[in-house]
């Protein structure tokens, strides 16, 4: 298995106040994997460090290639897909116009025609409300569109910040599911920052656990959920 | 009524220059969250540089194309130098640089091409338009080049993928980057437009105030007027209010003793006051739809 991210002391600033010091982790390619942590652990900051969002010093390597310095929108050209906190949603444009922009970037139309149907196939509800402003959606809906706009892209690999956040419970497992199969069947990537432990553990392959901007505990992410010690100091269930 | 008819004809081409200014306005507006105070003045700087191209003997339509040309690329130059580092300066900060570029703007035109009053050719002519007494070619050509401009920006905006990229970068910047847009310069492209639609008004209207350093002031009050009526996140209201603003113009100048001409600019500044005391959003402005 290859190495597609590796973060190598990743130390990041709001202002003067230092959010993450000195954080290592490694994603392989196809994985699935989840960064674990309470509130204000420094999930969030990561996955924005990634993106060049704030301000950081250390290492980020994507497919052998630094990220380092390079400006947020042609981060997104190296087939990196973020799905922010909050969503992201265009919510004064409609549907569709979500899912073009998700592949701005790209320059094959017929693809990208086709692949606005393959999302359909994917969310039927999306179909339904194509031409809806994207604001009217259900906080479901939104994830879900937030989810297939990062996908417009064909992504190599997909960050997610808290995806279950302020979703149903039933919505929160369909969606996991779906993101269990696009894993699978797409071979995209796919990093998850979850607050949810007990429900990204059943879906990653792979667990980080941060607190308080370090890596504290790391590894397969079946042998984390079945160690109670952990769960219980960490995870809090 | 052949009075009242020809005030709404008159109001509708004067509306649609200050619909063009109020669009770009409403675009910076859009792009920036500021008030472009220097519009007008970037305006009357296009419509001397197409009258000098005239004076040189160039023609008419191609002296409008280059000054469009010039003013988009003049549009881009401002944003690049001037705006782009006050991206994230305080708000007085950046009406402070639109003040100073308002009066560079003014004196350089002073400066180069003096302050006296100047003739300015109409492409139109000033016959009655079609054999009525109602409107001008040169009114009817107004509206007319307008309606096209406001046709192919719809186009421009609605079905083509740069001009979702700019939509999107006016609406969620952040987001917008997370696609991969550079909103930086999705910026620089509206500014370049804005300039070159104020251009367009400029050059149209100068046959009607003649042409000299300050003659975009009234004009653009009137355009505010029409953007603040509109609201000011609405490009379509700005259009519409600026055909209203044309139209109520004219018929308060006509119909409202003692409002004359000498009344009517005061009307416009009293029309912004009423709207943002009433409907502060404006006719058009955005409420935007949320679900949390």
């Amino acid at each position: 298995m290859t190495t597609l991210l590796n973060v190598k002391d990743l130390r990041a600033y709001y202002g003067q106040v230092q959010a993450l010091h000195g954080l290592s982790f490694s994603l392989n390619e196809g994985s699935l994997t989840t960064l674990l942590g309470a509130n204000g652990a420094g999930k969030t900051t990561t996955l924005r460090a990634i993106c060049n969002m704030v301000r950081s010093t250390g290492g980020i390597e994507f497919d052998g290639k630094p990220l380092n310095n390079k400006s947020t929108e042609s981060i997104v050209r190296f087939g990196i897909a973020h799905v922010p906190q909050g969503r992201g949603t265009f919510t004064t444009m409609t549907v569709e116009e979500n899912l073009q922009l998700g592949a701005i970037t790209r320059k094959d139309s017929a693809g990208i025609v086709s692949d606005i149907e393959r999302m359909y196939a994917h969310f039927p509800v999306l179909k339904q409300r194509h031409t809806q402003q994207a604001g009217t959606l259900s906080g479901g809906e939104q994830q879900m569109l937030a989810v297939a706009r990062a996908l417009m892209l064909r992504p190599r690999l997909m960050l997610l910040d808290e995806p279950s956040f302020g979703l149903a419970p039933l919505v929160v497992r369909d969606l996991f599911s779906i993101l269990g199969k696009i894993n699978r069947e797409d071979k995209v990537s796919i990093l998850v920052v979850e607050q949810n432990a007990q429900l990204a553990l059943e879906l990653a392959d792979q667990a980080y656990v941060i607190e308080t901007g370090r890596i504290v505990m790391s590894g397969n992410a079946k042998d984390i959920a079945n160690n109670e010690e952990i769960r219980k100091s960490y995870l809090g269930y | 009524m052949e009075l009242f008819t020809n005030q709404v004809l008159a109001g509708i081409a004067t509306g649609a220059i200050y619909a063009c200014m109020a669009l770009a306005v409403v675009m910076i507006y859009q792009a920036i969250d500021h008030l472009n105070f220097a519009q007008g003045e970037m305006a009357m700087f296009s419509t001397f540089i197409s009258w000098q191209l005239m004076q040189w003997g160039v023609p008419y339509w191609a002296a409008f194309i280059i000054t469009l040309a010039f003013s988009f690329v003049a549009g881009i130059a401002i944003e690049r130098i001037l705006f782009k580092p006050l991206a994230k300066a305080p708000v007085l900060t950046n009406v402070a640089g639109f003040i100073a570029l308002f009066a560079i703007i003014n004196s350089s035109a002073g400066l180069i091409w003096d302050f006296t009053i100047k003739q300015y050719p109409t492409p139109f002519g000033s016959a009655p338009f079609l054999g009525s007494q109602l409107i001008s070619t040169h009114q009817a050509g107004m509206i007319g080049v307008t309606v096209l401009l406001l046709l192919g920006l719809y186009f421009f905006f609605q079905y083509t993928r740069i001009g979702l990229a700019m939509r999107a970068a006016a609406s969620v910047p952040e987001s917008a980057r997370l696609v991969g847009i550079n909103t930086s310069w999705m910026i620089a492209l509206g500014w370049g437009m804005a300039t070159a639609i104020g251009s367009i008004a400029g050059m149209l209207i100068a046959p009607v105030v003649f042409l000299e350093p300050n003659m975009m002031g009234g004009v653009l009050i009137y355009g505010f007027a029409a953007a603040v009526l509109g609201g000011l996140t609405s490009p379509f209201g700005a259009v519409v209010g600026g055909f209203l603003v044309g139209i109520f113009e004219n018929l308060a100048g006509t119909y409202i003793p003692g409002v004359g001409n000498e009344l009517k600019l005061p009307i416009a500044l009293a029309l912004i006051i009423s709207v943002l005391v009433v409907k502060p959003a404006g006719l058009f402005g955005r409420h935007i739809v949320k679900r949390v």
